[in-house]
């Protein structure tokens, strides 16, 4: 039988608040009244009847929400500029630096995805936990890792975050509690449950985000970890990044749900469609869902519509995405968008955002100068951190 | 003969025993179209044999290596692409559990007839998760075929044998020599056998085991040994499992010394088990045996780190002057 995953009241009291409130797929319990409220806050709304069968970034969940950036902190919105600025510029180098060889083996780049992790970060608090996918640079800079050391990281140097013994698939910071990047689909689920489960174990007021891609939720491990963080109520968001692609498969023919939010349903979780060209619309439904898991309410499933204007990975010859699409969705970048709702409404000058971009160009100047600069490991250092060296290896 | 590329070798192969038998199809991520997902080895099957028969698979191990078990045991031939074979991990219980031991626990009523192609490696630089040799791994477990090609020819001949087999047969395509290409026979019968290890070189002083790259780098060895009087026998060994033991104990009893080598850590790695076979054979062997070996590390990142923990043909030389001395 299903249970109510959230009342109308719940709703209307958020909405008093003036927080964006949840539209759980599918439910009843959503007027249409609270429906409409919901979109003008700033969160596309996918409603029931909106898509039969399989739906594709055409129909229904590619629709934009409006760039509202009225009632905000004229400070918060030009950080989460820079955040994205800072993901573009970090990546739009890293792409050149593969070109020249400069940068080898793999490097999957997330330009045009910014506005996702930059909104989910903002929501986060400082003892939050996350855990990332191979395409992790942008969530990585959006929870504040330093640039330099990312890419030092990716050029194989001591300096980087893994000793250089990680790579681009492997980055994390533990210090800003990322447990890490992985190059296993599917993987880091259940070790973010694990995390959430272990908060709440500990009784910290914790929160685990887990970033995961389209390509993940045919996997074995996605119906394993959200169903434990149902059955457990961990305080957990399941963060999708739907650029409607896994390497060359259309999420329309890997896919049978009618949206990936729609998939919370089965598991008693809400889940969400978020317009994720729209860093407020990520960040209000963050904020939502991460109040609702500090409160002991459950974990919580967002999808976010957006698209990679790169191919799945640098140096990929094969591209077999129609160019009207890639077109379509170059136009909603989600940098561009924040920036004219800034300009339109007033806040921020197209000087200021220039002194923005001006100085991400020197930082990540300065960062591929420290990466360049910066020496490789001693090769003793390849065979460290193998085992805690507790126990002693006779030769 | 001609010459093709690595990944033209496996594509031809694949190709010609699809024409020959309509029960062969194809199946993984991001083989339709795009040609099979960062090594394409696929390119053109598609447009040739349609989606039935070249069937793209969301990410779903599991589902993609026990699909293509049900349809083995119901009478079809799958050939699967399991992209890195690193990816073996999230489905092993439908290999190690499931395939291996069908016919076994049917009383040999069930045969899976399937092939599970994966590439395999490091020196890429592609990191811990994507550079794994699992190939010991698989030998573990009696039933399963584990074959391991070293150049382009053996490539086309090996695979075409593995498609025609009864046995499920593990498939192993090293990363490097999809960088290679060399002479492959057209011929659409040319099969080379499985449970067969090859004498890749011939030689008079010490024995070179090796097999898939590694093969790649004891010839390389092997030359630079020729240059200092040092005549290196090289075996190659084809399948690793079953293992051809005759091969290698023809060529020690010859040669009287022996370097075993394998790219992964050592412990419990296919080099032991060569000097182990050796060793309890009684060939008597003129020196105490060696093995060249990956150090006991993850797979790191850092190109230079990486190259401090893989062996190379220097290695495989110093092993053999040791050996001789
Ligand atoms: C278990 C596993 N299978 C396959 C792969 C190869 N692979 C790497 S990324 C990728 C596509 C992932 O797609 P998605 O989750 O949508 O993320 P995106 O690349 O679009 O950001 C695939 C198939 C892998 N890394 N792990
Ligand atoms: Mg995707």
């Amino acid at each position: 039988m299903s249970r109510p995953l959230i009342t109308e009241n719940q709703v209307r009291e958020a909405l008093a608040r003036g927080e964006t409130a949840i539209h759980v797929q599918g439910d009843p319990i959503i007027t249409p009244l609270a429906a409409t409220a919901l979109t003008d806050n700033g969160i596309y709304i996918v409603k029931t009847g909106d898509h039969g069968g399989f739906a594709g970034a055409s129909e229904g969940r590619g629709e934009l929400s409006p760039v509202s950036v009225k009632g905000y902190d004229t400070k918060f919105l030009l950080e989460l500029y820079a955040t994205m600025q800072r993901i573009r510029g970090f990546e739009t180098a890293v792409g050149l630096l593969f070109k020249q060889q400069r940068i080898i083996g793999f490097a999957h780049l997330s330009i045009g995805q910014e506005a996702v992790p930059t909104g989910v970060c903002a929501a986060l608090g400082p003892e939050d936990y996350l855990t990332l996918t191979h395409r992790g640079h942008g969530q990585m800079v959006a929870r504040g890792a330093r640039l330099d050391q990312m890419m030092a990281e990716l050029y194989g140097k001591v300096t980087g975050n893994c000793k250089g013994k990680g790579g681009s698939v492997h980055l994390h910071d533990f210090q800003l509690g990322i447990l890490g990047a992985n190059g296993i689909i599917g993987a880091n689920l259940v070790i973010t449950s694990g995390a959430a489960m272990s908060a709440k174990m500990r009784g910290t007021k914790q929160v685990a985000v887990a970033f995961f891609g389209d390509g993940v939720v045919n996997q074995g491990a996605f119906h394993e970890a959200l169903n434990i963080a149902s059955v457990m109520k961990l305080p957990i968001l399941f963060v999708c990044e739907n650029n409607q692609y896994a390497v060359s498969m259309s999420e329309r023919d890997a896919t049978a749900a009618e949206s990936i939010a729609a998939r919370g349903r089965a598991y008693l979780m809400p889940g969400v469609t978020v317009d994720g060209q729209n860093a407020l619309a990520v960040y209000e439904t963050t904020k939502t869902a991460v109040e609702r898991a500090r409160r002991g309410e459950g974990p919580f499933l967002i999808e976010c519509m957006t698209y990679r204007s790169r191919g799945h990975w640098e140096g990929e010859t094969t591209e077999l995405r129609p160019e009207s699409e890639r077109k379509q969705w170059q136009e909603r970048d989600p940098i561009q968008r924040l920036a004219r709702a800034l300009i339109a409404a007033n806040p921020a000058t197209e000087d200021q955002l220039r002194r923005i971009s001006d100085s991400v160009r020197d930082e990540v100047v300065e960062a591929v100068r420290f990466a360049e600069e910066s020496a490789y490991p001693p090769l003793a250092e390849a065979l460290r951190d193998v085992w805690s060296g507790e126990i002693a290896i006779t030769q | 003969m001609r010459e093709l590329t690595f990944a033209e070798a496996i594509n031809e192969a694949i190709r010609e025993e699809m024409e020959r038998d309509p029960s062969v199809f194809v199946q993984g991520e991001d083989v339709g179209r795009y040609g099979g997902g960062y090594y394409p080895a696929l390119r053109g099957l598609y447009d040739q044999f349609g989606s039935e028969r070249v069937r793209d698979f969301p990410i779903s191990e599991t589902a993609i290596v026990g699909t293509a078990l049900g349809a083995a045991i119901t009478g079809l031939r799958p050939v699967v692409d399991l992209m890195f074979a690193d990816f073996a991990f999230v489905c092993f219980d439908q290999i190690v559990n499931q395939i291996s031991k069908i016919r076994y626990m049917s009383g040999g009523l069930a045969a899976a007839p399937l092939v599970l192609r994966g590439v395999m490696g490091a020196y890429s630089h592609l990191a811990a998760q994507h550079s794994n040799s699992i190939e010991a791994l698989f030998c573990q477990f009696p039933g399963l075929v584990v074959t391991i090609p070293s150049d382009c020819r053996s490539a086309k001949g090996l695979l075409k044998s593995a498609i025609r087999s009864n046995d499920p047969v593990i498939f192993l395509e090293h990363k490097m020599l999809y960088l290679t290409s060399g002479d492959v026979p057209s011929d659409r019968e040319f099969l080379l056998p499985l449970g067969r290890s090859n004498i890749a070189r011939e030689g008079r002083d010490v024995t070179l085991v090796a097999h898939g790259y590694m093969t790649q780098l004891a010839l390389r060895a092997a030359e630079q040994l020729q240059a200092n009087n040092i005549s290196a026998e090289v075996v190659d060994l084809w399948t690793l499992a079953p293992l051809d033991k005759r091969t290698i104990l023809d060529s020690v009893r010859k040669t009287g010394r022996l370097v075993a080598v394998q790219e992964s850590s050592v412990l419990c790695g296919i080099a032991g088990e060569i000097v182990a076979t050796v060793c309890e054979s009684g060939v008597a062997l003129k020196s105490a045996p060696r093995r060249v070996t990956g150090k006991s590390a993850p797979i790191p990142f850092s190109p230079p780190l990486e190259d401090h923990v893989l062996p190379h043909p220097e290695d495989i030389i110093q092993a053999a002057r040791t050996v001789m001395q």
